[in-house]
């Protein structure tokens, strides 16, 4: 397209391509816009940026435990608007070597009248610890039913793996209590206060 | 030009209308209200983009300065917090995409054709329906002020959950007014490209074309992959605000900062959209004033690509706080950095242009100089925030308020000003009153730096942008601030006098109405007729 052509014809094609090429750019652009969403969520996970913890049950790695080294692994429960519960851990912080495996205990108490269904959001800070927490055995893995007073208790098993980089000493796993509105839509939100009790 | 047909009646024209269709080519044009609406001339397009503009330009000037007033002193004093919000949110989006945004457009449909030696745009009914989308986005932007809950009040970057979770009811009206916005620009973009690729003079390659003509066509690119993406991210908030969604809500699965990433890689592309025509618009007028040749055209064209290529690369340098890894804080300094070197060519470029020139200061070459040395500054402060551990320092302070607006206002607003001198005696076949068009000029480079120099300073030492009340040590600056925007803003009255005195009447201008032009478009007779380059002008490469 580089010699200019004036003749009618051929300007009258040469529009119509271009108009096709950035019609089809364009389209292309919207879509890539929306296909950053799961690319952005796959990026955190590789990458372990964000905080973004594994959402399934990880294998224990058989490995030697590091007994050089001693981890701060800190927990901070939150609860959020929504959801009436309260979410407890028997200790606010342990203390752990690389490669060991730990459990540590949350406390899920519903203090309203309704039952409902909840589920716990994990954050790993810094960011780049997530990748080097391997959990066996999590409550965040799945969504919570409790009738209307119920405790339950739930464990949450894990282990650092040895190749903790050297600089992290402090662990800080977040958890935040979200609503589910339906058990089978587990990333659903629940958009409306209340509706918790219909499952 | 004067047309001696009789009016149709109603009639005539409902019962002839095919009729009618074939006969637009014989110059039967609507008139009065009907011959603006309907009209597909890409000179009527472009006057309507400009008074567009300008419009929209005093409306957000207006809101500008109830901000200001309300910051001349301490306190709470004028407005709501509230309103203060709104007020400040549709100000930058006024400003953005009703005023600077339809300003280019405008100047592009008049001048390009005239440019490359084309009779019109290459697809002129598509031109006419891009234009009269934007009243109508605008006019619904400005409606829901009246609306209950207000206007949209989270800033003009409209950050979620402070746009979806905690907006105002009205903030659906908000993004289909934003839609419709969007694809006027983009149905301008898709014109452009059409235009200047195959529209051009016999002869004339693209290394030949004006560098206004160039600017345009990368920014049109731009345009083509960024408003999509806008497009997109509201999109998102309109599904999750009206259907359940949680693209942003994290309660969902959602993530806020996702809105943040997707925003600014549209957002980051648009701010050269705002300001690579002015570059353009620059490079045609110091030549011309300076009476050399532009130094370096190989180097303005693909400095000027390399700076669209890079704006993809940099988008997080407005996300340094929001807890990056350092491995990304990083990258996006660096890069963000390396955009000082295609923009540092351009502004050499300038000065040895005006090296042992000949220099006049016409109107149009005062604002061209001044967007050079201000727009320079505004391009250092951007340096300094480009440093992302100063920036944690930085961030969200008056000290990125004086940044943007040094590159916006003494930058894309004073080019498109000096455009509007430069070409008016093409436009309206007179020259605009020379003493009048210098009291503007001095009052505002006076009212600008007065206006945001300040800022640098409050916000260094910490005064936050976007509140309605600061702490008593920012009192003097900004009651400077204040005191400079009111003279900014009146001054701009004398500007539409200019413009109104010089349609009006004044000293005749021939059609190569600057001694130092050399341009396809000074080859028409001043004023333009509505017709030009009915048959191709023979384009001659000027002799090195």
């Amino acid at each position: 397209m580089t010699q200019p052509n004036r003749d009618d014809h051929g300007a009258k094609k040469g529009v119509r391509r271009t108009v096709v090429r950035t019609v089809a750019a364009l389209a292309g652009m919207f879509a890539f816009a929306f296909a950053l969403v799961p690319l952005y969520d796959v990026f955190c996970e590789v990458t372990g940026i964000n905080g973004k913890t594994n959402s399934s049950a990880q294998a224990v790695i058989h490995e030697e435990v590091d007994e050089s080294r001693m981890i701060t692994v800190q927990f901070i429960t939150r609860g959020s608007s929504g959801l009436p519960w309260e979410l407890d851990v028997e200790s606010r912080q342990v203390r752990v070597h690389p490669g060991q495996t730990n459990e540590v205990n949350f406390t899920f108490h519903n203090r309203s009248d309704n039952s409902s269904w909840g589920r716990a959001v994990p954050s790993v800070s810094p960011s780049n610890a997530s990748l080097h927490l391997r959990k066996v055995t999590c409550f965040c893995f799945e969504e919570q039913h409790l009738q209307p007073g119920e405790r339950i208790e739930a464990p949450l098993v894990f282990q650092l793996t040895r190749d903790l980089p050297p600089e992290i000493k402090t662990v800080t796993l977040v958890y935040t209590l979200y609503p589910v509105a339906h058990k089978n839509e587990p990333l659903q939100a629940q958009v409306t206060i209340g509706k918790g009790d219909e499952a | 030009m004067a047309f001696h047909f009789p009016k149709p009646t109603p009639e005539q024209s409902t019962t002839t209308a095919d009729a009618g269709l074939a006969d637009s080519h014989h110059h039967e044009r609507p008139r009065g209200l009907m011959r603006w609406v309907l009209t597909t001339s890409h000179k009527e397009i472009g006057s309507l983009y400009l008074i567009f503009s300008l419009t929209m330009f005093f409306i957000g000037g207006i809101f500008a300065l109830v901000v200001r007033a309300e910051l001349f002193q301490p306190g709470l004093q004028l407005v709501e917090p509230e309103f203060f919000n709104q007020m400040t949110t549709m100000h930058g989006l006024i400003m953005v995409f009703g005023a600077v945004m339809p300003a280019f457009v405008g100047l592009a449909n008049w001048m390009v054709p005239l440019q490359i030696g084309a009779p019109d745009m290459a697809l002129p009914r598509l031109n006419n329906f891009s234009f009269w989308l934007l009243p109508v986005a605008f006019t619904l932007l400005l409606s829901t002020l009246f609306m209950p809950g207000g206007a949209p009040n989270f800033g003009w970057t409209f950050y979620a959950p402070l746009s979806t979770t905690y907006a105002p009811p009205s903030t659906t009206f908000f993004i289909l007014s934003l839609h419709l916005a969007g694809i006027s620009s983009i149905l301008g973009a898709i014109n452009i490209i059409a235009t200047i690729l195959n529209l051009r003079a016999p002869g004339m390659r693209m290394m030949d074309m004006p560098l206004f003509v160039w600017t345009w066509l990368i920014t049109a690119f731009l345009l083509i992959a960024v408003m999509p993406v806008l497009a997109g991210v509201i999109t998102m908030m309109l599904m999750d605000i009206n259907f359940g969604t949680s693209f942003f809500s994290a309660a969902g699965g959602g993530d806020p900062v996702l809105f943040q990433h997707l925003f600014w890689f549209f957002g980051h592309p648009e701010v050269y959209i705002l300001i690579l025509p002015a570059f353009g618009i620059v490079s045609a007028i110091i030549p011309t004033f300076a009476r050399k040749r532009l130094f370096g055209y190989a180097s303005m064209v693909y400095a000027t690509a390399s700076i669209a290529i890079l704006s993809f690369l940099v988008w997080a340098h407005h996300m340094f706080v929001v807890g990056l890894p350092l491995v990304a804080e990083l990258f996006f300094m660096y890069a963000t950095m390396l955009i000082a070197v295609p923009t540092g060519v351009k502004v050499f470029n300038w000065i040895t242009t005006l090296f042992r020139g000949s220099i006049t200061f016409e109107p149009p070459m005062l604002f061209a100089l001044a967007f050079v040395v201000l727009f320079t500054i505004g391009g250092f402060s951007g340096l300094m925030l480009a440093i992302a551990p100063a920036d944690f320092q930085y961030h969200d302070t008056y000290f990125v308020v004086a940044h943007f607006h040094y590159v916006l206002v003494p930058g894309a607003v004073f080019a498109i000003m000096a455009a509007v001198y430069y070409w008016l005696p093409k436009w309206t076949g007179h020259y605009p009153h020379e003493r009048l068009s210098q009291v503007h000029f001095w009052l505002s480079v006076i009212g600008v730096n007065l206006t945001f120099f300040p800022m640098h300073f409050s916000g260094l030492a910490g005064m936050p942008r976007r509140i309605p009340d600061y702490a008593l040590q920012f009192a003097d600056f900004n009651m400077v601030s204040s005191l400079g925007a009111l003279l900014y803003g009146a001054s701009q009255l004398v500007f539409v006098l200019v413009i109104v005195m010089c349609v009006r009447g004044g000293k005749k201008a021939p059609a190569k109405a600057w001694e130092g032009a050399e341009d396809l478009e000074w080859s028409v007779p001043s004023p333009a007729p509505l017709h030009t380059f009915e048959t191709p002008p023979n384009f001659e490469r000027p002799v090195h």
